[in-house]
């Protein structure tokens, strides 16, 4: 019996109109950005020469791995993100990819990205991967998130722990070192997006999300800001005293320390009626520029410093 | 027995073809990936087998 095919003319709502650089969205590429420099400099600065090619496949395992927790967090937060305007554009809540669509892509990625860190680098780099992953994911997206203005100081973990697989990835283990590296991206991160939530409360309101300045009130947030960035700017110098690092390094983390610190005291002393917060915006904007630079310096320095020792 | 389609828009036929490239690109980027990952790795170890 032959097959009638009969077409539905009315347009097909059920199907697909995502283009691949929607899926490419889901990503976070600009994330992904830090966490792919964060890990080469972990992963650059550890002891050791690992085969450039592995090396590359870590990098790219990792940086895969980091999307894959961005995409999963984008399915599971599509309708907070509908209704902040900073994220109201994404692939999600915008209708382009399906909520099911970008949970698979999420979890089809993570698994490719940790198995392929374990066979080519080893099977400890690939587990804090998976960690990395569920820890954002599940500790993070499903449940801090929405219930503790705490939720991005120990979500911040998540983000920290790059340099930290990219150092496994070349030794086999986790070191003093990059134990500091993890804690200099992880102090970092609270006054990095309380800065963001300060100028953007109103989104974070009517959202839902319980951050520091909904919560406890602006000048709280102001006041926590400048303690985690004073702290952050004396963490950064501790790779010179453990022997991690030289003066090059040093230089640099104490002039971008003392920048950051400078920074946060001019939010410190933002007027409880100024609106428009330029300082909190500026300090957001330093605190990224902060971030790759120290790793820059710390990748500089070790550099000139084996460079030094191939000479002498 | 008659079958019903879906009749897709022109948007919808381009988006699928945008998705079937990044996905092809995609499977065969992986393919070099793990094929020269494991050169990389086993080394001239990976032509000693019993013969």
């Amino acid at each position: 019996m032959a097959l009638v095919r009969n077409h539905i003319d009315e347009p097909a709502k059920l199907l697909s109109e995502a283009r691949a650089g929607d899926y490419v969205a889901l990503l976070k590429p600009r994330v992904m950005s830090l966490v792919v420099f964060t890990a080469f400099v972990g992963m650059a600065t550890a002891p050791g020469t690992p085969n450039p090619l592995l090396a590359m496949i870590s990098i790219l395992a990792i940086a895969i791995g980091a999307g894959a927790s961005g995409a999963l967090n984008m399915w599971y937060d599509a309708d907070i993100d509908a209704v902040m305007t900073r994220t109201r554009t994404r692939p999600v809540p915008a209708g382009r990819v399906s909520p099911g669509e970008a949970m698979v892509f999420g979890l089809v990625l993570s698994a490719f990205s940790v198995m392929t860190l374990g066979l080519m680098a080893n099977w400890l780099a690939a587990s804090l991967l998976a960690f990395t992953i569920f820890f954002y994911v599940v500790i993070y997206t499903m449940w801090l998130k929405r219930t503790t203005p705490q939720n991005i100081v120990i979500g911040g973990a998540a983000g920290a722990i790059p340099p930290v697989i990219g150092w496994a990835a070349v030794t086999g283990n986790v070191s003093l070192d990059s134990v500091i590296l993890f804690l200099i991206i992880f102090l970092w991160t609270p006054p990095h997006f309380w800065a963001l939530a300060l100028f953007k409360s109103d989104d974070y309101e009517r959202a839902g999300i319980p951050m520091m300045p909904n919560v406890e009130g602006e000048a709280s947030t102001k006041r926590q800001i400048f303690v985690y960035s004073a702290v952050v700017a004396v963490v950064g110098v501790l790779p010179v005293f453990t022997g991690f690092a030289g003066p090059i390094y040093g230089c640099a983390a104490l002039l971008l320390g003392a920048g950051f610190v400078w920074y946060a005291w001019a939010v410190l002393r933002m007027p409880a009626d100024d609106r428009t917060m330029k300082p909190a915006k500026a300090l957001f904007a330093y605190s990224l520029l902060y971030l790759f630079a120290i790793f820059a310096a710390l990748l500089a320095d070790n550099f000139a410093a084996r460079f030094a020792g191939l000479g002498g | 027995m008659p079958q019903e389609f879906v009749k897709p828009t022109e948007e919808q036929l381009k988006a699928r073809r945008s998705r079937s490239i990044a996905m092809g690109l995609a499977l065969a980027a992986f393919v070099i990936i793990v094929y020269i990952g494991s050169l990389a790795k086993i080394g001239p170890a990976i032509l000693d087998r019993a013969m």
